[in-house]
């Protein structure tokens, strides 16, 4: 049996994925082979749908790199998913704290990274 | 037992041709001097990072350079919670007999070293290096998320962290060693250059370079007694986006925990030594150790009630923002101010009643706490 296939953007997939303990149900974002909470083995690895909250956001005016300043100012915000866990994403320039939104897909400096739209 | 005998400390701001070595070597000559020690003396060498020095085993490189033999010596690294998390092993190490003198020394050219281009970079690196530093985040860019939440939170204006700044700037005035000499007015805070709103340029602390030392001891060296009372930490993430919360954070356990050991209540504290690499950093932390209520940091800045002759005197040297940040050295500028302060020697920055301090540093996004409380023997 073939593991599920996930779109992950950390290996290029257009797609956000969290991990999920079948023991004490805690959600979590950064990928690892047990719970950070109550130490159970075999997570499930769970496709999110995309949406969430926008909990904290900031507009960078200064970028850290040459081939990022090219995309300066840009926001980045950090967005409550509505699985229960918190992923840093960028987002459109107006995104404000408790706005409703949707992840979709863009390249920034060659990688795929997840920008967050005002849901409509 | 421990006590505080020597303190050393350069300048911050541009030192060209200086290595990371000469700034440790030239502010652990000036801490053992205080001290009335000799090389011979350190028992104990706490060393800790520098990012333009990025050496395996800093504090035997120390050992090598300086021409020391200790019996016990090694880094400690935190972020900028280092100074205050060196001085807290510090203190047990003496206090536990371990030794009887320990030498803590951190400097860095990190601003004519590099670029600013790789201090950033290497600085955002405490950023996760799959989730967040492919953002184009930067550690203001971390900070900044901090704020934008806290603030909306608690009702807290750009207006308000400005005032941080200034305070800062006008501590820095009085001290000839800081890195920043111009007066700064709120005006100037709020029309510096954007960095990541809200924070600006002048939110911000500087890059520098500088060294600093201090010296922990088992007894006395002189007349001058500084006593570690009290110390305590808490760590309870390393990512913003893992942060269990972006309006409460580890400051409160940290400093609990330093003032059960010290016997000693928040109300005695008469100087505090608070990390401020940002605005808002000293903001939140001022708040969540209970030394303002929360929203109100900055209107107690604003009425003066942490100046030189206010109530309780902060970070009178001009702390990271306006003094400098040279790295792991950066807040033990502040324990070397506090020192000053407890002995009397403050000259024009002395403020009337420092017998008692709370030192509270941070290091990542405010993941890492080090607090510690110290008395002057009277």
């Amino acid at each position: 049996m073939s593991a599920p296939a996930f779109l992950d953007w950390t290996a290029g997939g257009a797609g956000i994925v969290y991990q999920r303990c079948e023991g004490c149900t805690s959600v979590w974002y950064f990928q690892r082979t047990f719970c950070p909470h109550c130490g159970r083995g075999s997570p499930s690895t769970l496709q999110a749908s995309g949406r969430g909250t926008v909990h904290a956001a900031t507009v960078v005016a200064r970028a850290p790199s040459e081939e990022l300043r090219a995309h300066a100012p840009y926001l980045i915000a950090l967005v409550d998913a509505d699985e229960g866990f918190r992923l840093m994403a960028h987002g459109d320039r107006m995104l404000a704290i408790g706005d409703r939104v949707r992840a979709r897909f863009i390249v920034l400096a060659g990688r795929l990274i997840p920008h967050f739209e005002r849901e409509a | 037992m421990s006590y505080i005998t020597g303190v050393g400390l350069t300048a911050y701001g541009k030192l060209p041709g200086r290595t990371t070595l000469d700034l440790m070597s030239e502010a652990a000559t000036a801490a053992l001097a205080d001290a009335g020690l000799e090389r011979t003396d350190v028992g104990g060498l706490l060393c800790s990072y520098s990012t333009t020095f990025p050496h395996l085993m800093l504090s035997t490189a120390f050992v090598e350079h300086f021409g020391l033999s200790p019996t016990y010596a090694h880094s400690v690294l935190v972020g900028g919670a280092t100074g205050f998390a060196m001085g807290m092993l510090a203190h047990h190490l003496v206090d536990s007999g371990v030794v009887r003198n320990v030498l803590v020394a951190a400097g860095e050219n990190r601003l004519t070293g590099q670029s600013r281009d790789a201090a950033v970079q290497t600085l955002a690196q405490v950023g996760h290096p799959v989730y967040e530093v492919p953002m184009g985040a930067t550690i203001p860019a971390y900070y900044a998320l901090v704020a934008s939440r806290y603030m909306h939170e608690h009702g807290i204006t750009e207006l308000d962290l400005a005032e941080m700044a200034v305070l800062m700037r006008t501590n820095a005035l009085k001290h000839p060693g800081a890195q920043f000499k111009e007066a700064i007015t709120i005006a100037d805070v709020m029309g510096s250059k954007p960095i990541a709103s809200p924070l600006k340029l002048l939110d911000c602390c500087p890059v520098s370079d500088g060294g600093v030392a201090f010296i922990v001891s088992r007894e006395p060296t002189s007349d001058r007694k500084v006593r570690i009372i009290g110390s305590g930490q808490a760590h309870t993430h390393q990512h913003v986006s893992a942060a269990p919360s972006l309006t409460q954070f580890g400051a409160a356990a940290s400093a609990e925990r330093a003032l059960r050991a010290s016997g000693m209540k928040l109300s005695d504290m008469r100087y505090l030594a608070i990390y401020d690499s940002f605005t808002i950093t000293l903001t939140i932390l001022l708040e969540e150790l209970g030394l303002a209520p929360r929203g109100r940091a900055g209107t107690l800045a604003r009425e003066g009630y942490f100046d030189q002759s206010g109530k309780l005197p902060l970070n009178t040297h001009g702390g990271l923002l306006s003094y400098g940040h040279c790295g792991a050295g950066g807040a033990m500028a502040h324990l070397v101010e506090a020192q000053y302060q407890m002995t009397g020697r403050a000259g024009a920055r002395q403020v009337k009643d420092a017998s008692v301090a709370l030192l509270h540093g941070d290091g990542g996004v405010l993941s890492s706490h080090v607090t510690l409380v110290l008395e002057a023997d009277r």
